[in-house]
């Protein structure tokens, strides 16, 4: 006789085993994008479209816009990352291309952050045009 | 012997609706939006890189094959953002009777085509005044 509780004996039993991370961590950075996205769409027609470069380097000067680009560039690629993810996962059924499909796509994306901010810093201390 | 009748998975026998389809325009609104996040990365890198590199850039983006990608890309953002707080109100457990579902559907729909449609006016007559 066992002494597992049914719960013991089937959890981990399933085809998705977890989730509840990548769920929630999907609804965290959608509210943060909600504010962040509002806030650069709200700069741009601000700054005007065809908006100079000074305008552009003025803008993330302040620490304010810096720090809200920085944001808006590490929480849009998590999350790209883990709508993505949800695409490839239905999508793509070989689970070899999967895994490499999935291994470029975080590749991609964290060069792409990385250079986002390495662009924002370097115009927030950069020397004010 | 002919195959007997087999139960049909239900993404074969449901009826194409609105439901589908708002929810499939949010996957491909946020697929458009995970490249105009490229987009982002190449404007502030060109920024960062010096007024040469960035007014090369505003060429590229400000060209005629460019620019209906961009007005796309405005538009997924205003229709991924809607339908996204549509979501959020869903994972808290509200807005779920069919009446209510369907009204911020549509909400979410018409309100993107509208914002869409004023910002880019608003971002040309910007252009337009800066020219």
């Amino acid at each position: 006789m066992s002494l597992r509780s049914p719960l013991g004996r089937v959890l981990g039993l399933g085809s998705a085993k977890g989730g509840s991370g990548h769920w929630y961590s999907q609804r965290v950075t959608a509210v943060a994008l909600v504010i962040l996205g509002s806030w650069f769409i709200a700069s741009l027609v601000m700054l005007g479209a065809g908006a100079s470069h000074a305008a552009v380097t003025g803008w993330l000067h302040s620490p304010f816009s810096a720090v809200m680009a920085l944001l808006l560039v590490a929480v849009t690629a998590y999350h790209a990352q883990l709508g993505l993810q949800v695409v490839f996962e239905d999508y793509i059924s070989d689970k070899g291309t999967r895994l490499v499909v999935l291994v470029a796509l975080k590749f991609a994306l964290v060069v792409a952050a990385l250079i986002g901010i390495l662009a924002v810093l370097r115009i927030a201390f950069g020397a004010q045009a | 012997m002919a195959q007997p009748e087999r139960p049909l998975s239900p993404f074969m026998q449901y009826r194409w609706q609105y439901t589908n389809t708002l929810s499939i325009l949010h996957r491909i609104t946020g697929i458009l939006l995970s490249l105009c996040f490229f987009v982002l990365v190449y404007w502030l890198a060109a920024a960062a890189s010096g007024p040469e590199r960035y007014a090369t850039a505003l060429a590229a983006l400000g060209s005629p094959l460019v620019v209906p990608l961009l007005l796309g890309g405005l538009f997924s953002f205003c229709y991924h953002l809607l339908n996204g707080i549509r979501h959020l109100f869903w994972d808290a457990g509200y807005g779920f009777e069919l009446p209510v579902a369907r009204k911020s559907g549509w909400a979410a729909a018409i309100g993107a085509v509208v914002l869409t449609a004023v910002l880019w006016i608003v971002l040309g007559a910007s252009l337009g005044g800066a020219a």
